[in-house]
Formats: C-alpha cells, structure tokens, sequence
C-alpha cells in the first residue's frame, strides 16, 4: 500500500515537472500544423474593431489620413496584418495616405506594406500616398507635426522634400487630416497620440495594437477618444473579413485558436496533478 | 549655480510647455514650437550617446575576453557593417541597407518575439496554480478571456466573444481606469516637483 502511495506521488510529481521541451514541441507542432494546412476560421466582428471599420468607412474619397506605423519586426506578425487591411480599406476608399514613424525600425515595414498593396491598386507614390519615414522625439514630434508639418517632416523617406510632393500640397499639419490611425507596438504610440493629439486638436483617432496592450485602450474607447481598435491577430482577422480580404490574420487564427486552446489544456492539466499531489501529501 | 541654473532652465522650459497647452498666443505658441524642435535634436542626441556607450562596452569585453565576448563581438561587427553600408550607400527602399534590414533584422527580431508563445506556455504549465481564491479568479478568467479571444471559443459557446468583451469592457476597464487615474496623478504631482525644483534627482549625485 505504502509501495503504491510512493509510486503514485512519484508520477505526480514528474507530471508536475515534465520535460519543458515536451511543452515546446506541443506548442510548436499547434503553431506551425496549422498554418501549413492553410485553414481558415470565420468570427464575428467585435464592437470596437467595427467601430474603426465604420469611421475609416465614413471618410469622403480625397480626404487624409495619417497612418503612423509605430512597431518593430518584433510584433510585425500581430500587427502588419492590420495595416495590411487597414491600407487596403483606405486605398479601397481612395483616401490620401500620409505615413510617419516614432519608431526607427518601422519606415521599411510600412514601406512593404505600400509596395505590395499600390500596384494593386493603381495607387501613386506621392500622389495617393507618402511615407515621411521616422523621426526621433516622441511626444514632441506628435505635437510638432500636428502644429507644422513641413518643421517636422522637411523631406519624406527617400530624402524628397515636401514642398515636391503632390499630394501634401496645401497639408500643413496634422489639422488637415481627417483621422490619425496609428499601429503601434508599445511606446510611443497610440496611447501618446490620444494624449497629445486627441482632445487638444479634436481629431479623430482609430488604430491597431498588440493583443497584450489591448486591455489597455479600453477606457478610451469608452470615453470616445478613440474611434475603433483592432486588438492583436484577432483584430486584424476580424478587420480583414469585414474588407473582405483574407491575409495573414485570418491564416493565423487557427495557428492561435489551436495554441490558446493547448495552452488552456496545460493549465488545467497542471492543476489537476496540483490538486491531486496536495489530497496525496495529506 | 550648478543647481540653480538646471532648476531655472527646467522651471522656465516645463512652464512654457504647460501655459502654451492652453494659451494658443504666438507670443506663448511660438517659443513652445521652438523649445519642442530643441527636445527632437536633444533626443535624436540620445542615440549617438547610446551607440557609443554600447560600442564602448562591447569593445572592452572583447578585449578583455570575458563571458560571452564572442556575441559582443558579432554586435560591433553588425553595428559597423550595417552602419557603413547605410552611411555609404543610403537607406532606400531596394538599397543594400533595406535588403539586410529586411532579410536579417526582421526575421532575427520577429523569431526572439515568438520564443514568447513556448516560455508563456511553459510558465502556464508550471506556474498558474488556484492557489487562492484571487489565483483561481485570476485563472478562470484568463481561461475565459484565451477562449473568447479565438475563433474555437465562439465554436465551444457563440456567446463566449460577447462575454470577453464584457469582461474587457467592465471589470478590466475599471481596474485599468484605476490604475491609469493613480499613474497620471503620480505623473502630474512629479512634474511639477520637477519644475519646481523640489524633485532634482535628474540632475545627478554631485
């Protein structure tokens, strides 16, 4: 009897500290099956995702907007997905893009983005769209560009100045766009635009972030100081169902769905070994 | 007059930042615009420091061969390679600079971020125990919260989505409200210690 006791808390006790790489490999194999398999799931739209849907959808064609790209290739596979479809509904809508980044790691991310989505659809550099590229200083530069734009940004990525470029004729600051939407990863972002730009020059402000910063962003949805958001892959799956154009949100989805649900299976299968080394210890 | 003349210069700066977020006067706007285009040339300073001091760091550990040297090694190596290409042949789209940002950065920085699904994984399994009654809260709803943030968990319940989101929309808003009402308090009350000279720790110990 004494025998059987020892066995059994010595199984418990190596179910409680199995190998770590088990775990990898589980969680590995959830990832990677099921984007090669290429499935996809369809959601329902959540509110705040669709309420960036509606305001983007609600801008005139002509009008701007200012796409600030504000992550790094850390967090580009939960938010390029978002500017992917976010781009393709602004350019869908024939909306005038105007790009700039407080993060120095995000002008070339951007940039893919409008290299692969223009083409398709007959969008011009410097006509339809403009990247400004990164500028160092934070809070400063958000309230810089929103007072004069030129001062800021006085050439774009490429080294063009401003003054040369279409469609920023007669745009002298962020007060002539529409809507700020921002992608960002962390700080500066989204939060330091609603902080500096929102309330003090009364525009609007839609964007995208990581699904940890998620949470985050509530109360300003709540209070209205933010229009809609897309919140991780979730978000940009939902954003590119309602443009109707399956991306990598979509595709990553099942990947996600699969490692939520293994990661659930490890909790709740560490902590019945938990309780049941606890009734064993009495 | 090494304390009085920082003190003044930050009591006059923070002043003017404040009183131009409410006075649109150009006699109060235009300094403020200034002042601003001073703190973007400051910051962007703040990277020439930061490479220099890392470049110093990684130079001595090589040079005194101490643990892992071979990685500071590989960092100064990269930092004058990517450096010298993007100084002498530019940084635009197609360029060398692009193609090794793209091709190397993006995907070395995006593999670093996704080791986080395996350790969040493994410190799940190890570590998220019902403990306690907050533990076992805590736990339920992060379980709620994994489930209705995919599309399998509207699979499981078509009513899981709406629920999360009143989760995110009541309890979680409230805490988060809290807490950034408490941090913005904080923040407000150390600014103006800052302009007022009474909080001077950023001017260092001597």
């Amino acid at each position: 009897m004494a025998e059987r006791k020892t066995e059994e808390r010595s199984l418990l006790t190596k179910l409680s500290q199995i190998d770590r790489r088990i775990l990898f490999l589980l969680i590995f194999a959830c990832a990677t099956i099921p984007l090669l398999l290429g499935a996809g799931l369809r959601m329902s739209v959540t509110a705040p995702v669709q309420g960036l849907y509606d305001a983007i959808d609600g801008l005139e064609a002509g009008s701007y907007v200012w796409l600030a790209a504000d992550y790094d290739p850390g967090s580009k596979p939960e938010l390029s997905p978002m500017n992917y479809a976010i781009v393709e509904h602004l350019f869908r809508k024939d909306i005038k893009v105007i790009s700039g980044s407080l993060w120095a790691p995000a002008p070339p991310l951007a940039q893919a983005v409008f290299d692969e989505m223009a083409p398709r659809h007959g969008k011009q550099y410097g006509v339809d769209y403009v990247n400004l590229g990164f500028k160092e200083g934070r809070e400063a530069v958000m309230v810089s560009i929103a007072e004069d734009l030129r001062r800021t940004f006085p050439e774009d990525h490429s080294g063009t100045p401003l003054d040369s470029i279409p469609m920023l004729e007669g745009i002298s600051n962020l007060q002539d766009v529409e809507m700020i939407i921002c992608v960002s990863a962390g700080y500066p972002g989204i939060k330091e635009w609603i902080q500096q730009i929102a309330t003090r020059y009364d525009t609007a402000i839609g964007g995208g972030v990581t699904a940890v910063s998620g949470p985050e962003m509530y109360p300003y949805i709540q209070s209205g100081q933010l229009v809609g958001l897309l919140s991780g892959m979730k978000g940009a799956a939902e954003y590119e169902q309602l443009v109707e154009r399956p991306g990598l949100g979509i595709a990553g989805m099942v990947a996600q769905s699969s490692v939520h649900v293994m990661v659930v299976i490890f909790i709740i299968f560490a902590n019945i070994v938990y309780f049941l080394e606890k009734r064993r210890a009495r | 007059m090494r304390t009085e003349i920082p003190v003044a210069i930050a009591f006059v700066a923070g002043m003017l930042m404040v009183v131009s977020l409410f006075v649109p006067h150009p006699f109060i706007a235009e300094p403020a615009a200034v002042m601003r285009s001073w703190a973007i040339i400051i910051t962007a300073f703040a990277y020439v420091l930061g490479v220099a001091n890392i470049a110093r760091i990684s130079l001595h550990t090589v040079k005194k061969r101490t643990t892992d040297w071979q990685y500071k090694g590989a960092l100064v190596v990269a930092l004058v390679a990517m450096a010298g290409v993007g100084v002498s042949r530019g940084i635009q789209t197609g360029g060398l600079f692009d193609w090794a940002y793209l091709n190397m950065y993006v995907p070395m920085q995006a593999t670093m971020f996704s080791l986080l699904a395996f350790f969040i994984a493994s410190a799940a399994y190890r570590a998220f125990r019902a403990r306690s009654v907050e533990a076992t809260l805590l736990l339920v709803v992060a379980v709620v919260v994994m489930l209705g943030r995919v599309p399998v968990g509207e699979k499981l319940w078509p009513g899981l989505p709406a629920f999360t989101e009143w989760i995110m929309e009541v309890p979680n808003m409230a805490a988060k409200r809290g807490i950034m009402i408490g941090a913005a308090l904080g923040a407000i009350s150390t600014g103006l210690k800052m302009i007022l000279g009474i909080e001077r720790s950023y001017l260092g110990s001597d």
